[in-house]
Formats: structure tokens, C-alpha cells, sequence
């Protein structure tokens, strides 16, 4: 194995990794707050629509960017109003998003921005850096790595460390008790759901200008699942998701490239289904160890009624 | 923080600190408070007294600004004003220790006490602040502790003392005592009279009238939403306190003359039970006897065991079939649906979600544990009309206030559905009854409806079980007391002759001849 394979690897898990340390980061944040939400593939998908389409018309990638994020979160924001405001079940409506963000996406991705393509979103570093085949383990990566990675330290600071980041949990743990000090509850789970759209637009993005720079449909494949199931694999601790999205990076690369490297021992459907399978192992592990810090928000999916 | 200066007030002036006037909230369907007009002054503790649904937790939720009166003026230190929410209480100096805990489990003691503060305090410099007023008011917590790992008086000492950081003038109670020893009471009261002595009001709501008459200045009686009297607790007694509570005169437990007791009917021996989890507790070889017509009571602080006892006693948690014997049958291996066809009826502590189904109506809720029993269920299907007329009977019976069998369990107020749900057991003529807390957050009329049937029941000869946290039930309830703590319990001792310090020393974990160092200064019953 000569140190460039290993640049390689490193690379590509990186890359596979990326989206849903993004998505699950917004998750963490929304299911911190007490929130259920199951539309994270729907959000990717929007978001990797507008980061695409708007990149495409302005040429503009930083612009695309941030669309992707406001696409994101303004579906995030009808899935608040839906469950927040009306009151409807968290777990229905989440999926119907993700049907819905599946639906808008393809018919406005396949009638506008079938066959275009853009230059990939890549390092900004000079290529003297991005391109060296070894240091580019640093440096040659999209901007949206960099994003995602800073926001591990972010997240985990905010939850811990601020008074808005501990109302946070503390609307999660005890809604009840949140409004009867004083806090609303509603207000911080909309923020939250915000937030976590914005994330996942941003991760959806990450296919669509980095990955393949082009639009097909549905192209995000599943990794919103993943996602989700991230969140529960990390026990709801950030640095834990920072671990769990590198270890489901590595078995999504060797779903994708365990047969094509020689090793075909395994069927490549088994490393798909590995971190699904990992992730009822961790929640059997944590609810048997009874432990309190890694273990849902005890509000999680419960509409409030003050 | 910008609390009006109180010490320039001195207490007990002519000064009102808080007076309401005229107060009116309606809710629909329910007048919750019509009129309620009285005052509070610097340095008053002032007792608010009523049954369930009387108004009294609307009445308070509206002056820590939970809720917003529909007409009626609130003053407060002579000032009429609006308070619009909680955080609006607090800026006025109105601190707030709820019934049921606002505490976050999985969060420490300092997190939880910081989301009570309005102002964003550094970490260190509110652990600081947290000591001084704890060592003021010698109140002990350790700040970094998960909040899901302390006993319930410990919780309520974060409660206290997040109130207390916002160096009240006026702190409301609501039923503080209800789940702490008698020592722990004891500690609670010098604090407060602390907190009087300094000029801060306290308004408390308790259902314990003889903690009244200890504590109090006043008393306001509500009924119905109306203020129906003041009086001064000190020269009423606890029981007249109690008829201007329920607008009538108040039962004694009426026991029939020469009860014989049976045999032993319900035996325990040597039950063990692994703890459920890294913050349950294991039951360790408890052992007794009940005879036939006795009444027989476990005492202890909430957590030492009551809740897999009644558990692995209903069958929900089965154990090893010697464990259990009823009328000489071993049961402890059979499970719940098993054990209730022989005979043994259970009512757990938690009424909503697991004694009764919120969501379904009081007919339907009898279902769950009488269908069996009484054929409400035949070749899997439902006989709707026999639970609609049963519920119908137990309504009656016990004189549930509800709209009839079709009305939801969640619809009823906590001291109803406890009736319906303790009518639905002892209805079924149950050779053993096992009850736990039968009268919790239940007023004093339906808690002596509640008593009164219990005692009745054993007249006709079965065996009952009562565990409950509030001592002054069982030590007028039981023939026979044992006390439960950390899993264990103690020698049962008869009711009568019974020795009160010896049994809160027993309930606070003190076995043997420790020297008794706070000793409960009443133990008058208020029923």
C-alpha cells in the first residue's frame, strides 16, 4: 500500500462522509429540541436542487450554496409549521416530506436541469497544495468539508456551553417544565428545525456540486436515512456523530469499492446494511447500560400542548 | 436582577405585599376562580387551602404569571399591575417550587438551576452563588450531580433553591411536603420560617392541615373557585379547617365493632427482585403476613423499593412462585391477568398510564383489569354492555364526579379517577388488595371516601396492602406498619402504640438505637 492508495482512501471516505456528518449535525440539533424529524432525504434533495440549479444559472457556487441552505430550511420550515404550530404527528409528516422533497425535486430537476452541469465545487487551495498527491489529504477538499468539520466543535460548544444551546436540551428533556419557567418551547423548536434543514440542504448540496456535478434523480440515495440513524448511533452526542459519520464512511466505502479492490468476499448489499445493523446494536447497548447521557431527549417525537 | 427592596418594609405591617381582588378565570365548562379577593403581607406565610379542582393551583399560576386572569386586579406592594409570564413574576421578586418538579432529569443540578435564572450567569459564579445560599439556609446539594440520580427531597432542594437565588419576596409552595419524610418536613419548615423571618411572604399550598396549623399565619379556604373563609390556622383545628374545605362535616372512618382477624391470607416470604436499571433499587428478602380483614401499611421515602414491590406484588414483575402465597397457593411465578383471576387486585401508584388509560373512557378503563373477573369478555369478544354498566355501578357507588361511563378517564379530576379506579378493584370483591399511594394529590373528601372503602373491604374479610409515602394515611389507615427502605423492610410493628420518631428514622435509613436528632413536633391526623 504506497502512501498515495492511502491519500485515496482517506479522500474518498471523507467525501462519503460529508453529507451525512451535515445532515446529522442539523438532526442532532432538531431531535436535541424535542423533534422528530424523518424528512432529512427530503431536505438533502432540495437542497442538493437549489445549490445545483442556482450554481448552474449564476455560476455562482457560493451563492448556490447558500440557497441550498435556504431550501433546506424553508422545507424544514413547512414541516414546523405542520407539527409545531398544527400540532400533526411528527414521524407522518416527516416522511411525507421526504416523499414530498423527492417528488418536488425530481419533477423541477428533471424538466429544468436534466443534462447541465457545472464545474465541481472544489479546494480553493492553490493546486501546488490541492493537488499534491499527498498533502491534498488536507487540502484538497471542497469548501463544504472544511464547513462541515468546523461546525463538529460549533455544535458541541453550543450545546454544552451556552445558556440558547442548554434551553435547547432543555426543551428537549422537559417541555413542560421549559414553559412553565418561561422559555417556549415552540419558538426554540422552530429555530432548531431551522437549523437542522439548513444542515441537511447543505449536505443534499454536497452531491450535486461536489460529488457529480450534475442533476439526476434521487441522487442522494438513501444518506438521509443514514443520517438519521447516525444521530441515534452517536447516542446524541456530537463528537461521538463526528466518529460514527468516519466509521459509516468507511463501510460505504467498502460498499462501493470492497469488490472493484479484490475483496469481494462479502456481497457489497452487506456494507450497505452495516451501519443500519450497527446502529441497533448501539441503541441495544445504550439502553442496556441505562446510560442517561447517551440516550434520547426525553420529549423526542412528543407534539407539545402547553 | 431588579427586585423591589423589601427590607425597607418591616414585616408583618399594615403593608400588603400582594392583594388580589375580584379575581375571575374561566375555562371552558368550568368556572376555575369566581371573585377571589386576599392579601398577603411582607413576612406572612399564608396557607391556601382547598380540595382538587378548588382553584387554587389556577389562583397561583395566574400570580406567577402562568395564566392571565379574565377580570380582577392584582397589586402588589400597593401597585396595581399585569403579570404577563414568568419571567415577569421573577423580575418582581415571585419565586415558584412546584408540585410536580420543573426539574430536567438528565441534566445537573447547576444546569437546571442556571435555565431557572433570567440572567445569563457564568457557570463557576452561580455554583458560587449556589453555595452561599445553600450554606445560608443550610439546604445540601452537590451542584454537579444528574438530577435523575437524586432522591425526590434532593430535588426539591434544587427547586428551593433556585427560588431562593432570586432572593424572593414572595415564594408560592405548592404542596412541598407531600413526599418527604417527617425529618425532611421538619428541615423544609426552619428554612422557611427563615425565609419569613426576613421579610419574605410564603403562600403555601399543602392539603396536610396539622403542617398548617405549624406553619401559617393565615389561611384562605377556597371552594368550588370561591373563597369560602380566612381563618387563623392556630386557633382552628385541623378538622375544621377541614369541613370549610369540603363545605360539610367530615367522616371519621367508621370500623366495625370486634373485627376479628382471620388467618394469614397473603404471605410474602423471602421476595427478591434484581433492580430494573442503573437507578432502580432490588428488592432483598422482604417477608410478611396479612391476615384476612387486616389492613396492613408499608411506609418509606419515595424510591426505596415501593415501585417493583407493588410491581413484582401485582405480577407485572413476576418472581419465584414460593415468594408469593394467597390462601395457602403459591402465585409468586403467575402472571398479572393469572393472579387477578385468583383473587389479588393491585393498584399502582401512577393513575394516568398505568392504573388507567387517559385516552379511553371510564367503561372501556374497566375493562383492563375487571374483564376477566366479572366475563366482560367472551370467545375474544367484547361485552361493551357489561363494562358500560359495571363503570356505571362503580360511579355510582363511589360517587365519581363524571358524565357517566362514556366520560374519558383524562376527563376527570385526579381525587375522581382515583375513586373510580380504587371502586373498580374493590367493587370486584378482591380476596387481596394491594394499593399503592391510594390517596396521592387526592383532597381530603375523596381521601376519606378512599379510606372508608379500604376499611370497609376488610371488614368483609380480605387482605389489603397499602404502600404509601404519607404517614399520617397509614398510621390512621393500617392495623400492622412496616417500613421499606433501600429494598429492605423493616419488622412490622402494630399501628397501635406505634412509635413516630422510630419510624421516620426507619424511613430515613437509620436502623437500630441512633440518637433521634429531629424529631416531628406534631403528628395530629387530619382525618
Amino acid at each position: 500500500m504506497t502512501p498515495e492508495f492511502i491519500v485515496l482512501v482517506i479522500t474518498g471516505i471523507v467525501g462519503l462522509t460529508t453529507p451525512i456528518l451535515l445532515a446529522g449535525l442539523g438532526e442532532l440539533v432538531v431531535e436535541k429540541s424535542g423533534v422528530l424529524n424523518l424528512g432529512v432525504e427530503g431536505m438533502m434533495l432540495m437542497g442538493a436542487l437549489a445549490g445545483f440549479g442556482v450554481t448552474v444559472m449564476t455560476f455562482n457556487p457560493w451563492l448556490g450554496l447558500i440557497s441550498a441552505a435556504c431550501a433546506g430550511a424553508v422545507l424544514a420550515l413547512l414541516f414546523g409549521v405542520m407539527v409545531l404550530s398544527l400540532n400533526s404527528n411528527q414521524v407522518a409528516t416527516g416522511l411525507a416530506l421526504t416523499i414530498f422533497g423527492i417528488g418536488v425535486s425530481s419533477l423541477i430537476g428533471s424538466k429544468m436541469f436534466q443534462g447541465r452541469i457545472t464545474p465541481v465545487f472544489g479546494s480553493v487551495f492553490p493546486n501546488s497544495l490541492a493537488k499534491d498527491p499527498i498533502l491534498q489529504v488536507f487540502f484538497g477538499y471542497s469548501p463544504i468539508v472544511y464547513f462541515a468539520l468546523i461546525m463538529v466543535p460549533l455544535v458541541a460548544w453550543f450545546l454544552k456551553s451556552t445558556r440558547a444551546g442548554l434551553i435547547l436540551r432543555a426543551v428537549g428533556e422537559n417541555d413542560h417544565s421549559a414553559h412553565s419557567i418561561g422559555y417556549s418551547v415552540i419558538g426554540v423548536r422552530y429555530a432548531a428545525i431551522a437549523f437542522g434543514g439548513a444542515m441537511a440542504g447543505i449536505g443534499g448540496a454536497y452531491f450535486t456540486m461536489v460529488i457529480t456535478p450534475m442533476w439526476s434523480n434521487e441522487l442522494t440515495a438513501g444518506r438521509g436515512w443514514l443520517a438519521l440513524s447516525l444521530v441515534v448511533f452517536a447516542g446524541w452526542r456530537t463528537w461521538r456523530l463526528l466518529a460514527g459519520a468516519f466509521f459509516f464512511g468507511i463501510l460505504m466505502s467498502l460498499e462501493l469499492y470492497a469488490k472493484g479492490a479484490g475483496f469481494s468476499f462479502v456481497p457489497s448489499q452487506f456494507w450497505a446494511a452495516m451501519p443500519f445493523l450497527m446502529t441497533v446494536v448501539a441503541l441495544t447497548f445504550i439502553s442496556s447500560r441505562g446510560n442517561v447521557g447517551a440516550s434520547a431527549p426525553a420529549c423526542l417525537g412528543k407534539p407539545f400542548l402547553p | 436582577m431588579t427586585a423591589a427592596p423589601s427590607s425597607a418594609i418591616p414585616p408583618h405591617s399594615d403593608h400588603l405585599r400582594l392583594s388580589l381582588s375580584g379575581i375571575t378565570k374561566r375555562f371552558p365548562g368550568v368556572l376555575a376562580n369566581d371573585q377571589v379577593s386576599f392579601s398577603v403581607r411582607p413576612g406572612e406565610i399564608h396557607a391556601l387551602l382547598g380540595e382538587n379542582g378548588a382553584g387554587k393551583s389556577t389562583l397561583v399560576k395566574m400570580i406567577y404569571g402562568i395564566q392571565q386572569p379574565d377580570a380582577g386586579e392584582i397589586r402588589w406592594n400597593g401597585a396595581p399591575l399585569v403579570i404577563a409570564n414568568p419571567k415577569a413574576a421573577r423580575k418582581l421578586g415571585i419565586g415558584m417550587v412546584f408540585q410536580h418538579f420543573s426539574l430536567f432529569e438528565a441534566m445537573t443540578v447547576l444546569e437546571n438551576i442556571a435555565l431557572g435564572m433570567d440572567a445569563s450567569i457564568p457557570a463557576r459564579d452561580l455554583e458560587a452563588k449556589i453555595l452561599a445560599v445553600m450554606a445560608q439556609y443550610g439546604l445540601k446539594l452537590e451542584p454537579h450531580r444528574i438530577v435523575s440520580t437524586l432522591s425526590v427531597g434532593e430535588r426539591q432542594r434544587i427547586e428551593i433553591v433556585r427560588a431562593l437565588l432570586l432572593n424572593p419576596n414572595l415564594l408560592i409552595m405548592d404542596e412541598p411536603t407531600s413526599v418527604l419524610t417527617p425529618q425532611e418536613v421538619d428541615q423544609l419548615f426552619v428554612v422557611l420560617r427563615q425565609l419569613a423571618s426576613e421579610g419574605c411572604s410564603i403562600l403555601y399550598i399543602s392539603h396536610k392541615l396539622h403542617e398548617i396549623k405549624a406553619l401559617c399565619d393565615t389561611a384562605t379556604i377556597l371552594r368550588g373557585g370561591k373563597l369560602v373563609a380566612t381563618c387563623n390556622p392556630a386557633v382552628e383545628t385541623s378538622r375544621s379547617m377541614a369541613e370549610m374545605m369540603i363545605g360539610g362535616s367530615l367522616k371519621d372512618i367508621q370500623r366495625g365493632a370486634g373485627r376479628q382477624m382471620g388467618a394469614a391470607k397473603f404471605v410474602v416470604q423471602d421476595l427478591c427482585l434484581p433492580k430494573d436499571g442503573p437507578f432502580g433499587t432490588a428488592l432483598k428478602n422482604i417477608s410478611f403476613s396479612v391476615r384476612a380483614g387486616e389492613i396492613f401499611g408499608i411506609a418509606g421515602v419515595a424510591g426505596n423499593g415501593q415501585n417493583p414491590l407493588l410491581l413484582a406484588l401485582s405480577g407485572e414483575a413476576v418472581t419465584s412462585a414460593p415468594a408469593i402465597t394467597l390462601d395457602g397457593v403459591h402465585i409468586g411465578a403467575t402472571s398479572a391477568k393469572t393472579r387477578r383471576l385468583s383473587g389479588l387486585a393491585s393498584v399502582p401508584e401512577e393513575r394516568n398510564g398505568h392504573a388507567a388509560v387517559p385516552e379511553f373512557t371510564l367503561s372501556e378503563n374497566t375493562l383492563l383489569t375487571a374483564r376477566d373477573r366479572l366475563g366482560m369478555v367472551s370467545n375474544g369478544m367484547i361485552n361493551a354492555q357489561a363494562a358500560k354498566t359495571y363503570a356505571g355501578e362503580v360511579i355510582s357507588a363511589f360517587a365519581v364526579k363524571a358524565t357517566g361511563p362514556a366520560a374519558f378517564a383524562e376527563s376527570l379530576s385526579g381525587g375522581n379517577l382515583q375513586k373510580f379506579i380504587m371502586g373498580r378493584e374493590i367493587l370486584q370483591k378482591p380476596a387481596v388488595l394491594v394499593v399503592s399511594q391510594p390517596t396521592w394529590g387526592v383532597d381530603a373528601g375523596a381521601a376519606s371516601a378512599i379510606h372508608q372503602a379500604l376499611v370497609d373491604l376488610a371488614a368483609t374479610g380480605s387482605a389489603i396492602v397499602v404502600i404509601s409515602q404519607d404517614l399520617d394515611e397509614l398510621l390512621s389507615l393500617c392495623d400492622t406498619l412496616a417500613v421499606i427502605n433501600e429494598g429492605r423492610l423493616s419488622a412490622p410493628m402494630p399501628v397501635a402504640g406505634a412509635n413516630i420518631e422510630e419510624i421516620g428514622l426507619l424511613m430515613g435509613g437509620v436502623h437500630g438505637d441512633a440518637t433521634p436528632s429531629a424529631l416531628p413536633q406534631e403528628s395530629a391526623h387530619a382525618h
